[in-house]
């Protein structure tokens, strides 16, 4: 009896040993790989002086940097919203030859390198592209120009939405919609009151995913843009301009900046996560 | 009360086949709307980059690989995309593992923090190691002294493919290890099996298709990875070029054919690797 209790006594000791030990390799991994380099990049825009934030966002090409990068994410993330839902809908209650296609092309871009995505829009609208002689004889520039950079984003962003929207729909399935419909509610009105509110945190979970991707896009863009300093230079391709210059106290400011409103977005993410799970629990 | 059976608890009215029939133009409307938007914006373009890249033949895949550097580029790639999804498998299942069994102070910070390189634009990630490990930082300076390259070196690479791909496993185990019924375990360790027996004997094989499908997201993702490497790997032709940036050289000299070429081997290893992953998930977690 006596060597099995402490046999007992050892076995919860180690257990409780081998528990604290996976802990503390697992935060420790997290430690050295995810909070080391946000440690590092704050630091290093302490070390630069503070005032180099002030020097930094006072300049014309970093504050016209900014501006761009918010209308190109804004007309991205508003497409693939449209249609993301359309495309959600379609997948979840529409029956059809080729939507297993439709479900496999979805999923697409995940595997595409951004960089070949700006090679794809070059092939089509640069020059010698698919699209370029129509489009020069109208006089319209969507390479180098605003245009394709909302493209190449946008292309970027299409899963986001779907992925989150789609199982929503499949799983409440049509029971509130056909009920709403009986009482004698239009289509739209259907989708406006019932369906909308149902797939409410999913769709502002892919909204936000779609924006934090949109926001930090650079393969893609650089490629497309020409980034061309003051007119089409994105706030990351102005980090990547600076860092090449050897300007590096600015372009970490502004790469700080990026990542304080990746936070801010992580935040919001984590927040419609929750509501969705909760949703999920209780409803 | 058979009732309750239904899902969501809803009384389950039978779908009527002529509320169904009777808006087809709606439903019809919606379904070119999604195939319209999703040829234009995916197919159209996919086709140009295979059409341009295979319209001699294997001439432009060929020559591309001919160029100075090119074998050690997609090599680079290669391997050090293994080598993130072996390592994240490994740490991705144990944090998984520790925020779903174990509660410790921190623990909410952490299942946030994990999340982070979804949100962190890649270029970030990279600027933060180059200040991290950069020559100008003091501890890039040590390890340097030390012989430990890490900016402009294969180690930095890896780590900044560790860093944007660690959620993509965590996220897969998670879900499946939240569903798992502990009573197993619990039978397991009452027969006598000590706590690793019951994790390899009982919880592995559960969680394998996830650690499985996670990883081949991790590789499919490192594979095409550009911002997060473009200021970490400084690019050196046959040493650090990895694939993605190689092809965007190619594309700036105008040598479209060749980057098309070597865009469509890239892009069908990552695309046949994330519908595999689909079939082994089974579409039952959401990827993030």
């Amino acid at each position: 009896m006596v060597t099995s209790t402490a046999a007992m006594r050892s076995e919860v000791r180690r257990s409780r040993l081998a528990r604290s030990g996976l802990i503390a390799l697992a935060l420790g991994y997290v430690a050295l790989l995810l909070v080391a380099p946000v440690v590092g990049i704050v630091w290093s825009v302490i070390r630069g002086g503070i005032a180099e934030i002030g020097t930094t966002f006072a300049r014309s090409d970093v504050i016209h940097a900014f501006y761009l990068t918010a209308i190109v994410a804004v007309q991205a993330v508003v497409i693939t919203t449209v249609f993301g839902v359309i495309v959600a809908w379609v997948l979840a209650r529409d029956r059809f030859a080729g939507r297993s296609i439709m479900n496999a092309v979805v999923e697409l871009p995940l595997a595409v390198s951004p960089v070949i995505v700006g090679l794809m829009a070059v092939l089509l609208f640069g020059r010698g592209g698919w699209f370029e002689p129509f489009l020069a004889a109208r006089g319209i520039q969507v390479i180098f120009a605003v245009p394709s950079m909302v493209l190449v984003t946008t292309f970027i962003c299409i899963p986001f939405v779907i992925r989150e929207v789609a199982p929503v729909l499949r799983e409440i399935g049509t029971n509130e919609e056909d009920a709403a419909r009986t009482l004698g509610a239009s289509g739209f009105q259907t989708f406006v009151r019932v369906t909308l509110p149902n797939i409410r945190w999913g769709l502002l979970y892919g909204i936000a995913l779609a924006t934090a991707r949109a926001l930090g896009e650079i393969g893609a863009v650089l490629i497309v843009s020409g980034a061309i300093q003051g007119q089409t230079e994105t706030a990351t391709l102005y980090v990547l301009r600076a860092l090449e210059e050897r300007q590096e106290p600015s372009g970490f400011v502004v790469a700080l900046a990026l990542a304080a409103v990746s936070v801010a977005i992580l935040g919001a993410i984590e927040i419609f996560k929750r509501n969705r799970e909760r949703k999920e629990k209780t409803g | 009360m058979s009732l309750e059976a239904t899902p969501r608890g809803g009384l389950a009215i039978p779908t009527n086949p002529r509320t169904r029939s009777a808006l087809p133009p709606a439903r019809i409307g919606l379904r070119v709307a999604a195939i319209l938007y999703l040829a234009a914006l995916i197919a159209v373009p996919l086709v140009a980059v295979v059409t341009t890249g295979f319209r001699d033949g294997f001439g432009s895949l060929s020559s591309a690989f001919a160029t100075l550097g090119a074998r050690q580029a997609i090599q680079l790639t290669i391997v050090t995309s293994l080598a993130a999804a072996v390592i994240n498998a490994f740490f991705g299942t144990l944090l998984a593992y520790v925020l779903v069994r174990f509660r410790f102070p921190g623990r909410g910070f952490v299942s946030s923090i994990v999340d982070l390189p979804f949100a962190l634009p890649t270029l970030v990630t990279g600027v933060m190691l180059v200040a991290l490990y950069g020559p100008a930082s003091p501890i890039g300076a040590w390890l340097a002294a030390h012989g430990v390259h890490v900016i402009f070196a294969p180690l930095g690479i890896l780590l900044a493919l560790l860093f944007v791909t660690l959620p993509f496993v965590v996220r897969t185990v998670l879900p499946v290890l939240l569903e798992l019924d502990t009573a197993e375990e619990e039978a397991a360790r009452v027969l006598g099996a000590g706590s690793w027996t019951t994790f390899r004997k009982v919880v592995l094989p559960a969680l394998r298709p996830a650690i499985v499908g996670g990883s081949l997201l991790v590789f499919a993702r490192a594979l095409g990875e550009f911002g997060a490497l473009v200021v970490v790997s400084g690019n050196i032709t046959g040493k650090t070029l990895t694939a993605p940036v190689f092809i965007f050289q190619l594309t700036s000299q105008f040598r479209q054919p060749e980057a098309a070429a070597v865009s469509t081997v890239l892009f069908a290893m990552a695309f046949t690797l994330v519908l595999v992953t689909d079939r082994i998930l089974h579409r039952r977690a959401p990827l993030w």
